[in-house]
Formats: structure tokens, sequence, C-alpha cells
């Protein structure tokens, strides 16, 4: 066993973990943030994405000891008190989720892509090859991430 | 698809991880785990030992005219720094995907050296350097000296990948990488790079590598030989292709027949030889 200290949506976290454990189980069985998915279990399809020191990456293809010191994000931690972010609200506008278990991974994926950009739609859909969606086809998603890289462009515009 | 137990050093040094790597003769050295990750968990991998190489200070990148890039540099980091080498800023968003290279290392994909792998590819391409370096000390190995097939390299146990050399762009050239998959982000089925100089409207110091459809990133000394001084037209590199085509012997897949894979090869070559002599003008 090893002792991990992490932040885990601005919460401190100390634990004992075993070398092997991944990331997704630490966060789903240790601390219950379950809305993390575990797909693939590869790095193909996503859906574990989170957010590590302001990047996103992939849960499954990281072990909870190498995060020892480190922040973690999950798609828990992006509605605030005052309800959805603009991202996932624009997402239900758009209706770019169904079954909603890829959601999670795209959500923080996207984030991280309008974090650092204004992404073009082929920028947007070249970063979703690496998020699979079995159900939307895709173009409500891509909508959605448009219509908020759209309106956090608007906001800077304005200064607000 | 969990992996099986074993230990943990996050090593602090250099000299921190060949101590460890050196202790254990079924010890793994880890870095962005984009690849061994996959492995442990679907248990292809069965390390006693696992050192984590991120907080070992490999994650520099010096320029001095060469690019010394350390073997944890991200690709990301890599792909969006200004001075890498035009021809593995093209490459690079053919690596994994947007969220895997936030994670996935540059050494680590040379040490994985997976035969798909576009790192590899650029850097025996570009004719540049990996540095290793194990108890015995530290030495300089040319890619091609490097990579002897699917995961199979040259490092000596205990050996570690600590630095990766690019050389700068140079006056009069031009490079071009070339890769089709079925998916974006997909392993290749045929990738190519090809670097070439046009010095008074003649090809010289042609490199071309090839592949995906090979265990390695492999170069034709004919096919380069039979472009040395010539200009460059649609038709030259149609032939440029065919030849390739002709040299390259893949085994083919579920997804694309040995006939396929030489016909898009010779397609890859074709277009990479003449966007990179566009660029050398």
């Amino acid at each position: 066993m090893t002792r991990i200290t992490l932040t885990v949506n601005g919460r401190k976290v100390v634990e004992d973990v075993e070398p092997r454990l991944l990331l997704t189980d630490f966060l789903r069985h240790r601390l219950g943030l379950t809305g993390t998915h575990v797909g693939c279990e590869h790095g193909v399809c996503g859906a574990c994405t989170v957010q590590l020191d302001t990047v996103s990456v992939r849960g499954c293809c990281l072990l909870a000891v190498q995060v020892d010191g480190s922040v973690v994000e999950t798609v828990e931690s992006l509605a605030g008190d005052d309800g959805l972010s603009p991202l996932q609200a624009a997402f239900k506008r758009h209706h770019a989720l169904q079954c909603g278990f890829c959601t999670p991974g795209i959500l923080i994926a996207a984030e991280d892509l309008l974090s650092r950009c204004d992404p073009s739609h082929e920028e947007i859909v070249d970063m979703l090859s690496g998020q699979l969606c079995r159900c939307t086809g895709y173009a409500p998603i891509v909508a959605a991430i448009e219509e908020a890289r759209d309106e956090r462009s608007r906001q800077r515009e304005t200064g607000q | 698809m969990k992996p099986v137990a074993f230990e943990y050093v996050a090593a602090r040094s250099l000299e921190e991880a060949i101590e460890a790597i050196g202790r254990d003769e079924d010890a793994k050295p880890i870095a962005g785990g984009q690849s061994l990750v996959p492995a442990l968990n679907m248990r292809l991998v069965r390390p006693t030992l696992l050192v984590d190489l991120n907080r070992a200070g490999l994650d520099g990148i010096e320029s001095d005219g060469v690019l010394r890039v350390g073997a944890t540099v991200r690709q990301t980091t890599l792909e969006h720094d200004v001075r890498t080498h035009p021809l593995l800023r093209e490459a690079m968003p053919f690596v994994g995907h947007f969220v895997t290279r936030n994670r996935g290392t540059v050494g680590g994909s040379v040490a994985h050296a997976d035969g798909s792998a576009e790192i590899p590819l650029c850097l025996s391409a570009l004719g540049g350097t990996i540095v290793a370096e194990g108890p015995r000390g530290r030495r300089e190995i040319d890619p091609d000296a490097f990579f002897v097939t699917h995961f199979l390299t040259t490092l000596e146990p205990g050996e570690l990948v600590v630095e990766t050399l690019w050389p700068p762009p140079e006056e009069f050239e031009g490079a071009a990488f070339e890769e089709f998959a079925l998916r974006a982000g997909d392993y290749a089925l045929s990738m190519v790079a090809v670097v070439v100089k046009r010095v008074e409207d003649m090809a010289a110091d042609v490199r071309i590598r090839i592949g995906a459809v090979t265990d390695r990133p492999t170069g034709f000394a004919d096919v380069e030989a039979a472009l040395d001084g010539s200009f460059v037209t649609p038709a030259v590199a149609r032939e440029a292709g065919a030849l390739a085509a002709a040299a390259v012997d893949p085994g083919g897949s579920i997804h694309a027949t040995p006939e396929y894979l030489r016909a898009l090869t010779g397609t890859l070559v074709e277009r990479a030889l003449l966007r990179a002599w566009e660029r050398a003008a």
C-alpha cells in the first residue's frame, strides 16, 4: 500500500492504495465519483477522461499512485451551485447526449480544448475522434461545443 | 482488465530510476503509460516493479540549434512548440488522440518502438539521435541502429531513453508527412515521411522513411538514390511511389490486402515527396 494525497474536485483526499489501482477505479470505488465512466480500459473510448493538473487525461491509463500531489477534476466538478456549466447547458439544449455514457469524458476533453483556443469545427471533430459516442452521431455534440465556444468568445470580447 | 500486482517507485532523478530498474530484471519503466497501462490492464505485460520516470527531471526541452527533448516531454508540448521541426509538427496530430497526447511522451513512443508510431518515423527521417543511459553510462544511438522490429530496440537491459535530439530545419530543405488510417487516431495502415533538399532545382539528400507497412522506420536507398539530382515533377514523384510500392512487402490484414497496402504506400510517397519538394522551394 502506498499513501497518496491529492485534491479531487477541490477536496483534499488522503488514501492508501495498491500501486496497481487505476485512477478510474480509485475515483469510482474509493471516492464514489461514479460520473467518470469505465469503457474500454485501454485508452480508446475516452469515457474515463478526467482533468489532471489542468489537462485532460485518460483515467484508465493512469495509476492512482501516479497522481500523488496532483489536482484532479471530474465531471462532478463542472456544475456549480447555480446549475449546469455553460458547456453542460449547451449539451442539454442541443440534445448532445442520449445514453450519457460518453458524456462526462467528452465534457472534460471539450473543456480542455476550449480552455486553450477557440477551436475550429475541424479541431473539435478531431478532438472528438478520441471520444467514442455510439448514440448521437456526433452532430449535436459538435454543435453544442461550437455554441459554448462562441459564448465564451463573446464574453471575452464584452469583458464579462 | 486489471493489472497484476507490482511494486512501484516514483524515481526523483535519473540516477534513482536507473538504480531501481537495475534492482529487478522484471522491472519496467513507465513514462506517459498510454501504451504500457493498456498492456498492463490486459495483462500482456506483468512487471514486478514499475519505475515511474515522470518526476525524474527528464521533461526539459533545450535548443542549441539541435532540439534536445527530454524523454518525458509530453507529445502535446512538442506538438505546440514553435521550435519543433515542421515535419514532426505535421505528424504529431496523428499520434493517438488529443487527450492521449496530453499524457503520452516523446521518449516513451521511441522506447516502445511500435512499427506504426509516427515519432520514431520522423526521428529516423530527420536523422536525429536517441540518447540512452544505463548503469554503464550514456550513449548516443542512430535511429536506424535503434529500431529492430515491433517493440524491440537495441537498448541494453537497464538502459533508458533519456533524450531525443532533433536537427533543425536546414536551408533549401522541405519535409512532409503522410498517413492513412481507417479512422482518425487509429494505427496507420501506412505512413511516410519525406525530407528533401532542393539545390538549384535538383533534389539532394533525399530521405524517405516508411512505416506501419514495415516493422520499423524503413528507408529504401534505391528509391532515394533514384531521386538524387532530379527535378521532382508529378511524374517523377509517381515513379518514386511505384518504386517504393514495389520495395515494401506488407503482410496484409483483415483491413487491407498486401496489394492495397503497397499501392497505398506508393500514393503516400508520391504525395509526401511532391509536397516536400514544393516546400523546399
